[in-house]
């Protein structure tokens, strides 16, 4: 026991002095959140409108007010003609045109409806897309406050709410992802290395010979790694709580408790990769392509998986992180309970016994 | 009983396909300082390796105080201690602490077997603190010594201790090696370098994974079965090939700044007839004389024959 404990202490002290795995540790998690939360959204905020507005009434007025008033376009308002319209999307400078015709204000006086024209690039059509939505919905709004203020009802108005996230922050559904990204990355990675590294010291071979167990070489390996995954956790949810403005929902002791079962699994991955490596590039390389990729593409975080051909789909149930994405996302977004998740949790529990029996009995305990 | 034995010793690698050690047999006696000697890719290592528990031998058997490599390795484990060659400790951890890990490890205390290292710890420790990283060839190799022997093995297996050491270094090492022995601990000692096989009880010389000669230093100097001359001119490499011309010379290979030559018949005029076919050949500056052999000339000598 105290063997392990001494271990251990070594363990920590090899991560503490080392400036690389510290970075590895605590600047990853920091720059994925800010970079999935802030830089890589697929949300559209800003874009460059161009409002052509022949009119000139009281009704464009208002409405153009309230496309200002909204976060997501920067509106100029010029007179262009068609060339200078097309010159401008050519040149990427903007990403919408709304025209309004000049009988705009009395076409929807007298016949109660008018026509507008909306140009958008459509070289980028999810932007393309989000953009004229934005706008069928600005206007819907208008045509319904007039409506409103007539007495007169103006047709079907569908009223949409997103669930769970009705601000339809985009940072939210990749929380979770970015949680079992930086566990794969942390744990499989650098326990893996830390074991190659004993091997290619020579450090292994008087491990080996000693009498303390091998396996035990293994644990006092994991431990460390466990105890400084959670501390990670901890502080990836401050950041979300903090500046992404992410509340966590469901049970904190639930979510903590899978988040330990994911980073077991994370572990025995880690491992199982250094029985297999036999230097700390290998060791790095197999984990980082055999794990993060998977991670990245195959958990549904990035890419919906539903959109997949049916062999991705089959083979993303074999991705461990794709059930730890479930249940973060049900327990922390949704603030569902064990009841909901105990399927997910159950199928992480399997992988993670297989990887951990697969990885003990794998480690030699003799060289070769 | 006996210290080690290893008895009909093989081991290949590769499926087979690699022979690494050749059918060996030795055995080292309680108390004994045994070197292995021979080059790398002889195959020390993986002796070392088999003795140690870490590989397991295709065929032949092997004891280390009695016990069998193969079922009582967990036993063996307690009771030797091993320095591999490539052995470098943890470079982020201080002297102190490297010490403390490894005596933990194998169960007992740094104060409790003080007294088995104290006089090479005694050097180390006004660099306690300093970072094994950081301490330079000799002190690790030291340092390497303390934690090998921290838990006071019965059987001390060094894989070439010396290797990459600074002269002065390798002395001190070999004169702690004779101290540990006095204390009564079993050392197997492998080295590349020649010089120091002499400062064995015995030594076995090793050659392409097969065991060439085993005995005490001064005996297998002795038993070098003809006279071998030293040579040196002028123009050294134009001497060696000129001497691997002459018909009545046997071997003649580099050894420093002189060459070492063996006769191919024994006559009482060797000196001179190499002399004047020297001179023959315009070689100036020319020495010749008789020399008694080393251990190396005993290994080349054995290698050659084995070749041929």
């Amino acid at each position: 026991m105290k063997q392990l404990l001494v271990f251990i202490r070594k363990e920590f002290y090899h991560v503490f002095r080392d400036r690389r795995t510290l970075l590895i540790m605590f600047g990853l998690p920091v720059a994925q959140i800010l970079l999935f939360g802030y830089a890589l959204t697929s949300e559209v905020k800003n874009a460059d409108i161009v409002i052509s507005d022949q009119a000139q009434d009281a009704n464009t007025a208002r409405i153009i007010s309230k496309i200002k008033s909204s976060s997501y376009f920067i509106v100029h308002e010029q007179q262009l003609a068609g060339p200078e319209i097309d010159a401008a999307f050519k040149r990427g400078r903007i990403k919408c045109v709304l025209n309004f015709p000049p009988q705009f204000g009395s076409d929807l006086r007298h016949d109660g409806k008018a026509s507008v024209q909306i140009i958008a690039d459509g070289s980028d059509p999810n932007t393309a897309k989000t953009l004229v939505n934005y706008l069928t919905a600005i206007m819907a709004g208008y045509q319904q406050e007039l409506g409103g203020g007539g007495g007169a009802p103006v047709g079907i108005v569908p009223e949409l709410r997103m669930l769970y996230n009705p601000e339809g922050n985009g940072s939210l559904n990749f929380i979770p992802g970015v949680i079992a990204l930086i566990f794969m990355i942390v744990c499989a990675t650098l326990t893996s290395v830390s074991v190659v590294r004993e091997k290619e010291l020579g450090t292994m071979e008087i491990l080996l010979v000693s009498p303390f167990h091998p396996i035990m070489v293994l644990i006092a390996k994991a431990i460390p790694y466990l105890v400084l995954s959670l501390v990670n956790f901890t502080f990836i949810l401050v950041l979300s709580v903090g500046f992404l403005d992410i509340a966590v929902k469901g049970s904190l002791l639930l979510l903590f408790a899978e988040s330990t079962l994911f980073i077991i699994t994370c572990l025995s991955v880690g491992l199982l990769i250094s029985n297999i490596a036999a230097s700390q590039q290998a060791a790095m390389l197999i984990s980082m392509m055999g794990m993060m990729l998977p991670t990245l593409l195959l958990t549904g975080f990035m890419y919906p998986l539903e959109n997949m051909p049916l062999f991705l789909q089959l083979i993303s149930n074999l991705v461990p992180a794709r059930w730890y994405y479930l249940i973060v996302k049900a327990v922390m977004l949704k603030g569902l309970g064990f009841g909901a998740v105990w399927k997910e949790t159950l199928v992480l529990a399997g992988m993670t016994g297989a990887l951990l029996s697969l990885a003990l009995l794998k480690f030699k305990t003799r060289l070769e | 009983m006996e210290a080690v034995v290893l008895d009909g010793i093989t081991k290949t690698y590769a499926g087979g396909k690699v022979l690494a050690v050749d059918n060996v047999s030795l055995t080292v006696k309680p108390g004994e300082l045994f070197g292995l000697i021979g080059p790398d890719g002889a195959g020390k290592t993986s002796i070392f390796r088999v003795l140690t528990t870490l590989l397991q031998a295709d065929k032949g058997s092997a004891t280390v105080q009695g016990l069998d490599v193969v079922k009582d390795y967990q036993r063996i484990r307690q009771i030797l201690g091993y320095m591999p060659g490539k052995f470098s400790l943890y470079q982020d951890l201080t002297v102190e602490e490297n010490l403390h890990f490894f005596a933990t490890l194998f169960g007992t205390t740094i104060e409790a077997n003080y007294g088995i290292i104290r006089e090479i710890y005694e050097q180390l420790k006004p660099f306690k603190d300093r970072r094994a990283g950081k301490l330079s060839g000799g002190m690790k190799q030291k340092l390497a010594l303390c934690c090998a022997l921290i838990h006071k093995p019965e059987v001390l297996f060094l894989d070439e201790p010396t290797t990459g050491v600074d002269v002065v270094s390798r002395r001190e090492f070999w004169d702690m090696l004779a101290r540990l022995k006095s204390m009564g601990i079993t050392i197997l000692v492998s080295t590349p370098y020649m010089d120091e096989a002499s400062l064995c009880e015995r030594i076995a010389l090793i050659q392409a994974g097969r065991i060439m000669q085993i005995d005490a230093p001064e005996q297998i100097v002795r038993s070098y079965p003809v006279r071998l001359y030293a040579a040196k001119a002028d123009d050294i490499y134009g001497l060696l090939k000129d001497m691997r011309e002459n018909p009545a010379v046997e071997s003649c290979y580099a050894f420093g700044e002189y060459l070492h030559l063996t006769m191919k018949s024994e006559t009482a005029d060797a000196i001179m007839a190499l002399e004047g076919f020297a001179r023959e050949r315009g070689h100036t500056g020319i020495t010749v004389k008789e020399i008694a052999p080393g251990i190396e000339d005993t290994f080349i000598r054995l290698m050659n024959q084995k070749t041929q």
